[in-house]
């Protein structure tokens, strides 16, 4: 458990390093190596030792460069990790800068199609024939290009001892269980499995055994699981138009919400999804279909948020319940749209014009996205209001090993709306904006509703507590009054932050989303140093007061997040001013997920001025 | 008493109402509203089976003036479209009715206008067609016709743009075009539409009062007028009477007066035309635009192609806002299909 430290010492005078490195492969996008890669993921969680898989891919189809980066860290540790130990070089344009970036003392493979000087003698290398393995393999002429990426699959897994068998059942898995395709891919890794038995000789630390430490947990990549969380939800109605990193989020609810809910006898469907032409068009359905009483989500990233601000201010003052799924990616603009970035809070808290306060749910592992899939039903609904769920590209598109999916045991919320018989049931009429609960939250009907007097007229423009159009001042006021009230509440219903605390901490980080894992790792480098702090991760806002508490009760708090003006940090600063002076901004806004090196060394220098 | 004549849903026309209307006396726009109560009343539709939309605009705000008893959605400039078709599918037994404008519809929405169109949504949309801005007072819209002179505007050099021709492109399976003064086709029309399923587009020209605010505004107007510029102020618009045409048979033409004094040329198809044939549709829209006539009447149906609730096998007859939880949420052995998808 010390903070990643390069090494110096000559090849022959190391130890084995087992279970403790990060390995990048190189490669061109478009070139199947995505294959490969899971491949070598999967195998080495089957085998029991904690792993992550980051893809850092280029926005374009084809022929740019792509890497593929795993860690594999015998201490439980995801982040991401500035060192890359193992590095397989397969693109020549990126060849040079590969070669270098391998952590001395660490090994180099690259096939020897590539022809390159080697100008480094403080790492071992290698050159191994993917091309010809794949011939070899009798892959047919036609699909050899296609498997040549799985000779580094062999040649690491001879070199790194990787159990063969795992890897075959990654490939299973990956197949679907369907042999050619398994049996083509697993011909070129046997082939090239043995060629380097004959023909590699290890001089390099780096190796794999097989661990515990996997059982009890699922790999899965954050938008998948929001997906199957929004099926757990009751989702009726799906409006999306296609952005990176968002897609997979709407297209895995397309292609499992048959299996999850079409029933024997049932007599139609219980849903309906719809690729909207462009944003605007895709929030108004779901606001549409909020409207009319369907749990409803769309989802999206920056550039899309932008684009449905006027519909988001529409469902927040007329007060209907929608979820949005943001998987943000860097801007402004199209900026970088294969990059992670945090970097949407305050536009989409604030989304809409004139005074607006939207709710945010920050999910921080593929677990909490399946839950917060469900969740942000039961909140919008209940709150009548849009909910924002902010996820981003490194959560909702890599592959994590998070804990299992659970069950929502508690029943669907579906807030406050009357039926006939609800209606018929009041003492007093119906009014669709006054506040009987004292909590903001009014009671709403939705179309179809026979009932004399249900009916309402949905606008945008001022309106009294019968949802009649008034431009009265003080109808204004006290309906946005109101709106804050309900604002309010909302506090009580949204998630609140997960606290993890050291003895003695007089310092707080206070992060959230794809943060995590690397707040978690430098929280024990930090300790490790002699500096313990408490952590807290928030999961939504509206803020709850153990933020408060938590602010309160330290020294002082650094709030570390991945964009560049300190987002969340501001919020805090406008949510809590008295404690301003306690609060500290740190950022990273690179594109890249965090490392837990960046966050002790950024945390130590602030401390130490 | 007053002897109230109830329809075979036992409502009277009141019960079609909605609230009193804050747009100019004299708008087009009033008229059609009063032939979508009178459609609706003699249609026997219940208004609760009935949601009613628009976008923004003068146009926009007429839902408030119609059904009552609806469920209402005024919604967004030009964005009314997306939000019908993810309301239809609240409770896909319900109609829909939605009211926009020529500027909420040919120009902010004219990308959603087309889509709708393609996505064949069960509604019938009515385009209260000005050729200016109503609301926000008098400028060009995109169905202004080209050579036009606006008093802040100047002429408009662009090509309009056809509502009907639009619709068309866009594989629209019911398209008219009628005349706000010529209230039994307009009535006829919508009843026509309301009985279709799939979209009705029905683009009803509705001349609009203060398009006299304008230059060529000199003739043909109280005298009031000419004192009261610049016409800023909707208490500033005199009362005019709305236009209204009478009898009009079919396959006639008839000239009518604008409020600023121009004249359209309205001509009506004739009865024995087949709205059923594309190319007819084609021929006679292309015919009358270089006839420089406005044709009028159900130009086009095709009642074949299934509509946008059609294709999404939803429940006979009952609504998916009444699904139960049980019906909606998963079994609780299916969280083990679900991690047992993952790896
Ligand atoms: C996003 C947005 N842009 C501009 C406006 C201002 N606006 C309100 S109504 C209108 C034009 C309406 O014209 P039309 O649809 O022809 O209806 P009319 O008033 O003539 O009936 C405009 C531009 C707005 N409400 N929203
Ligand atoms: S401004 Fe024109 S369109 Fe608007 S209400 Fe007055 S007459 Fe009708």
């Amino acid at each position: 458990m010390t903070t990643p430290q390069v090494q110096e010492a000559k090849a022959s005078q190391r130890k084995a390093v087992v279970n403790d490195f990060s390995m990048t492969v190189a490669t061109m996008n478009g070139s199947g190596s995505q294959t490969s890669n899971v491949t070598l993921l999967r195998a080495l969680f089957k085998m029991g030792i904690p792993v992550s898989g980051k893809n850092l891919f280029p926005s374009n189809i084809q022929g740019l460069p792509t890497w593929y980066t795993i860690r594999v860290s015998k201490d439980g540790y995801l982040a991401r990790r500035e060192t890359h130990e193992v590095v397989v070089a397969m693109n020549p344009d990126t060849f040079v800068a590969d070669l270098a970036s391998v952590a001395p003392g660490g090994a180099f493979f690259y096939g020897d199609h590539l022809k390159f000087e080697i100008n480094r003698d403080d790492i071992s290398v290698h050159s191994f024939p993917a091309k010809l393995l794949a011939k070899e393999s009798g892959a047919p002429a036609n699909l050899r290009d296609y498997v040549a990426n799985m000779a580094y699959v062999g040649v690491l897994a001879h070199m790194l001892d990787i159990d063969m068998d795992k890897i075959r059942e990654a490939l299973e898995y990956h197949f679907d269980g369907k042999e050619k395709p398994i049996a083509l891919n697993m011909g070129v890794i046997d082939a090239a499995f043995a060629w380097s038995t004959a023909n590699l000789k290890k001089t390099d630390p780096y190796r794999v055994e097989p661990m515990d430490k996997t059982s009890g947990f699922i790999m899965a990549d954050g938008n998948t699981a929001g997906a199957l969380g929004a099926i757990f939800g009751g989702v009726q109605f799906v409006a999306w138009y296609p952005i990176t990193p968002a897609s997979s989020f709407a297209e895995a609810i397309s292609q499992n919400i048959s299996a999850f809910r079409d029933k024997e006898g049932q007599d139609g469907k219980t849903y309906a999804i719809v690729q909207a032409e462009d944003e605007l068009a895709a929030i108004g359905m779901t606001v549409g279909a909020g409207w009319s009483g369907l749990r409803s989500v769309t989802s999206t990233s920056g550039p899309g948020i932008s684009l449905m601000t006027e519909f988001a201010g529409l469902a927040y003052y007329a007060e209907i319940p929608v979820v949005v799924w943001d998987v943000q990616r860097v801007g402004p603009s199209t900026g970088l749209p294969t990059r992670t970035s945090q970097g949407d809070i305050l536009s989409t808290h604030f989304l809409g014009h004139g005074d607006t306060q939207q709710i945010l749910m920050i999910p921080g592992s593929a677990q909490e996205c399946f839950e917060f899939g469900w969740r942000s039903f039961d909140i919008s609904e209940r709150m009548q209001t849009p909910v924002f769920v902010m996820s981003d590209l490194d959560l909702g598109m890599n592959q994590w090993m998070t804990k299992p999916f659970e069950y929502p045991e508690q029943p669907m919320d579906r807030g406050k709306i009357l039926w006939e018989k609800d209606l018929e049931a009041l003492k007093e009429p119906w009014m669709r904006y006054k506040d009987v609960d004292g909590d903001g939250v009014p009671y709403r009907t939705a179309p179809g509703n026979r009932a004399p007097q249900s009916a309402w007229f949905a606008r945008g423009t001022g309106h009294d507590e019968s949802a009649k159009y008034s431009e009265r001042a003080d109808h204004w006021e006290a309906n946005m009054d109101r709106l804050v009230r309900k604002y309010e509440t909302a506090s009580q219903y949204v998630p609140g932050p997960v606290l993890q605390t050291r003895a003695g901490a007089k310092i707080g980080v206070i992060a959230y989303g794809s943060a995590d894992p690397a707040i978690l790792e430098a929280g024990d480098y930090l300790a490790a140093d002699g500096l313990a702090t408490d952590y807290l991760r928030l999961r939504a806002v509206p803020f709850t007061d153990e933020v408060r508490d938590f602010i309160a009760s330290h020294d002082k708090t650094y709030v570390v997040e991945m964009n560049r003006d300190g987002q969340m940090h501001k919020l805090l600063l406008l949510e809590y001013p008295e404690m301003a002076a306690k609060l500290s901004s740190l950022v990273k806004y690179d594109g890249l997920p965090l490392s837990a090196l960046w966050v002790k060394e950024s945390l130590q220098a602030e401390e130490q001025k | 008493m007053p002897n109230i004549q109830l329809n075979l849903v036992g409502l009277s026309k009141n019960d079609y109402r909605g609230a009193q209307t804050t747009l100019c006396a004299g708008c087009g726009h009033n008229s059609i509203s009063n032939q979508i109560i009178a459609a609706a009343y003699e249609l026997n539709i219940v208004p609760e089976d009935v949601i009613k939309l628009s976008g923004i605009g003068c146009s926009s705000k007429s839902p408030a003036y119609f059904l009552n008893r609806s469920f209402g959605f005024n919604s967004l400039h030009g964005r009314m479209p997306s939000v019908a078709t993810g309301a239809m599918f609240g409770d896909h037994t319900l109609r829909a009715l939605a009211v926009s404008g020529d500027g909420d519809t040919t120009n902010i929405g004219m990308g959603q206008f087309k889509h709708i169109m393609r996505r064949n949504a069960p509604m019938v949309y009515i385009v209260e067609n000005n050729g200016v801005y109503g609301l926000t007072k008098g400028q060009f819209s995109a169905t202004a016709e080209m050579g036009l002179r606006l008093k802040y505007q100047g002429v408009n050099h662009y090509f309009p743009v056809d509502v009907v021709q639009e619709a068309m492109a866009s594989g629209a399976t019911f398209v008219a075009r009628s005349f706000a003064g010529d209230a039994n086709q307009v009535k006829a029309l919508i009843k026509a539409g309301l009985s279709h399923n799939g979209l009705a587009i029905i683009d009803i020209i509705s001349p609009c009062v203060t398009f006299n605010n304008n230059d060529d505004s000199r003739h043909s107007y109280g005298w009031g007028r000419e004192h009261q510029e610049p016409l800023h102020d909707f208490t500033y618009v005199p009362r005019e009477q709305e236009i209204q045409l009478g009898e009009f048979p079919e396959g006639t033409t008839r000239q009518v007066e604008m409020h600023d004094g121009s004249t359209i040329v309205l001509k009506k198809l004739d009865r024995d035309y087949d709205p059923t044939s594309r190319a007819a549709a084609m021929r006679v829209i292309e015919e009358s635009q270089n006839e420089e006539v406005l044709l009028t009447g159900l130009i086009y149906v095709d009642t074949e192609r299934p509509s946008l609730t059609d294709i999404y096998e939803l429940p006979q007859g009952r609504a998916l806002n009444r699904m139960t939880d049980a019906e909606l949420r998963p079994g609780k052995d299916m969280i083990e299909k679900a991690n047992a998808m993952m790896f």
